[in-house]
């Protein structure tokens, strides 16, 4: 367990060094950047203005000094938006984890009774009408089950308003319920596809287990054995899933957040990308590589906690 | 699923070669079964491994869909601009937002051009980025796989928490942020989305390099007297191409995606070409006129191609599983 803390340092540190090199490749130069381009008439200021920031120092040294920044919980400064970097996020990373966080959720909701559902009725038809449910959930683009749920039911159909909950805070999240519709369902249709066909080849492995034999041969009946064992089982390699899936289910929050204008940390990421405003992005990559890097180790954390057999084997 | 006519699941596995080589020579015999299964004729030779994997392939209905629908597209993108000759070039203002008619199938543009004819001009850049981004990431995921799992050691934990921490980045975030610092063309987006999404490819390389490396049999035949480079040619690589090749097909529909996710974003491939995450883009913006022919058509065109690659990749691992069993 100490081996895969390491290895999440490890890990953590080089993703730091990558969103660097990213940093450094940008061409152009940061002061011009800034100050516009007839910061080139007026060497002094650029040559005071990279005294002040650091760019006159060894490439290291100015690693150092962003890792520094970067561990005060200094992301960088957005010269665009003339806002820290920090600050931005304040506003729009609650909202991202809001949709995240609730779409995983309904998933994990819908994916594990039809993930069993379909173990269960192996080959038969329950389990190729999901299957072909989630293998176009799984191919379509999430920008065009956005569209087409845009398309459907705030146009054809005016039910729900087009676009997510606008305006500053998170507070407007609770005030306009309706608008979260579609976002919501939209994250979370992608990510039922992407979970129940990991659910059910976990559960497929698990029938086959001799636990399950055992448990059948003492007369156990057909409802306990898939409940208390076989289920309980399965979930396990959720936890791990959850870690795995995190950057897709980002992915897929970043594109639903530009289609429906809702303001999370994906459609400030996306607007940054057009913007060419690059502190912001890289920023932003940081927070999610180590959510992603942070979360990936409690699930491995937890699966040890949950699996009597690799506490066994760690011990 | 019914089987049709075909032979039931379990079947001894030397029964199997020769049927397997039976029905696809046409010469097979009863003497030449008898004669595989008394050790006479060599038996279970790569060849026929092959077509006993290529036979639970062909068993596959949606992969063997999944492979005519491919085909299918690539035809349509690349040979039908030939047969069904349309304007593609100039700017048509007369005949712009056409729903679909006899003379334009599925409607025109907002530039005047036919749909149908869009399509297939677009699924070119989107079929051609995509395969060639999946072939590339796929070299070098297996380059760097492979030299991590052969040295092992400190060098194989380097190379591989490097592939970790990109791993931690989402692929559509880091290619976003290379895009945006870069003019996106063809080539470029190739060389991005390949080095964003080589990562996978190259985790399974090495771990297959690891495992086959030890297995029993390459241990027995070193014993014997056989040399690294025959381990490698005659033992690791024809077992270990299999994953690889399963592999490169997610990739492609993987690939597909993000192109199309970057052009609909406006980060992909820029006016005046077009494809078919462009055309999305476009078409959105007459969302409220219900101009469906400027959605509906390609984003099926999407759906499709994606969907085929995943069917062609299951039925792939399927039999590749098939062999891997056989072993």
């Amino acid at each position: 367990m100490i081996r895969r803390v390491l290895q999440a340092v490890v890990v953590l540190v080089l993703v730091t060094m990558i969103t660097y090199a990213l940093l450094r490749m940008i061409p152009g130069n940061v002061a011009v950047a800034v100050m516009g381009p007839t910061a080139y008439r007026n060497p002094l200021a650029i040559a005071q203005f990279d005294r002040v920031y650091g760019f006159n120092k060894p490439w290291y040294y100015q690693y150092w000094l962003w890792l520094d920044h970067l561990l005060h919980g200094d992301l960088g400064y957005s010269w665009k938006l003339n806002q820290s970097v920090a600050s931005l996020l304040s506003n729009h990373l609650p909202k991202t984890v809001f949709l995240v966080g609730a779409s995983i959720i309904l998933a994990l909701i819908f994916a594990i009774p039809i993930g069993v559902l379909q173990a269960v009725r192996r080959n038969k038809a329950v389990d190729h009408f999901f299957n072909g449910f989630s293998t176009i959930f799984y191919a379509m683009p999430a920008f065009l089950l956005g569209i087409l749920l845009i398309l459907v039911f705030a146009i054809k159909f005016p039910i729900f308003p087009p676009e997510g909950p606008q305006g500053e805070g998170v507070a407007v999240l609770f005030t306009n319920f309706n608008a979260l519709v579609l976002p919501i369902v939209s994250l979370t249709l992608i990510t039922i596809a992407l979970f129940s066909r990991y659910m059910r080849s976990s559960v497929l492995d698990n029938l086959t287990e001799d636990y399950v034999r055992t448990a059948k041969a003492k007369g156990a009946s057909e409802r306990r054995v898939l409940l208390r064992h076989v289920l309980r089982n399965s979930l396990i390699p959720i936890a791990t899933l959850l870690g795995l899936l995190l950057p897709a289910v980002f992915a897929g929050a970043l594109i639903t957040e530009s289609v429906f204008n809702y303001p999370g940390m994906g459609y400030l990421f996306y607007q940054s990308a057009l913007n060419q405003d690059y502190p912001v992005l890289l920023g932003i990559t940081v927070v999610v590589a180590v959510a992603t890097v942070v979360g990936s180790l409690l699930a491995d954390i937890a699966y040890a906690v949950l699996d009597p057999r690799v506490r066994y084997v760690s011990q | 699923m019914s089987l049709g006519s075909l032979p039931p699941e379990p079947v001894p596995s030397t029964e199997l070669g020769a049927v397997a080589t039976g029905v696809a020579t046409g010469v097979g015999t009863p003497d030449m079964a008898a004669a595989v299964a008394s050790g006479m004729l060599p038996a279970g030779k790569p060849r026929s491994t092959f077509r006993r994997g290529l036979e639970v392939f062909m068993e596959n209905k949606l992969a063997v869909t999944g492979v005519g629908i491919f085909v299918f597209m690539l035809l349509f993108c690349f040979l039908g601009p030939l047969i069904y000759h349309t304007n593609q070039i100039t700017v048509d203002f007369a005949h712009e937002e056409l729903p679909p008619s006899g003379a334009h199938l599925l409607g025109t543009d907002a530039n005047g051009f036919d749909v149908l004819g869009r399509l297939m001009v677009a699924g070119q850049i989107s079929l051609e980025v995509g395969i060639a981004a999946a072939v590339l990431a796929t070299v070098v995921g297996v380059l760097w796989g492979a030299v991590a799992g052969y040295i092992g050691g400190f060098v194989d934990a380097f190379m591989m928490r490097i592939v970790d921490a990109m791993l931690s980045i989402p692929t559509l975030f880091l290619a976003l942020v290379v895009v945006s610092m870069v003019t996106p063309s063809k080539p470029v987006l190739i060389l991005v989305i390949a080095l964003t999404s080589w990562l996978t490819t190259s985790r399974l390389v090495r771990g297959e390099a690891l495992s086959l490396r030890t297995r029993d049999y390459v241990q027995a035949m070193k014993v014997m007297g056989g040399g690294n480079t025959r381990a490698v040619l005659r033992h690791i690589a024809p077992n270990a191409i299999g994953t690889i090749m399963v592999n490169a097909t997610f990739q492609v529909a993987d690939a597909i995606a993000l192109i199309v996710a970057l052009s609909y974003l406006g980060l992909g491939i820029r006016p005046p070409q077009q494809d078919w995450g462009g055309m999305l883009s476009d078409g959105v913006q007459y969302v409220y006129d219900g101009y469906w022919w400027l959605i509906i058509p390609a984003g099926f065109c999407i759906v499709i191609v994606i969907a085929a690659a995943i069917f062609i990749g299951e039925g792939l691992r399927d039999a590749v599983e098939v062999r891997l069993q056989r072993r």
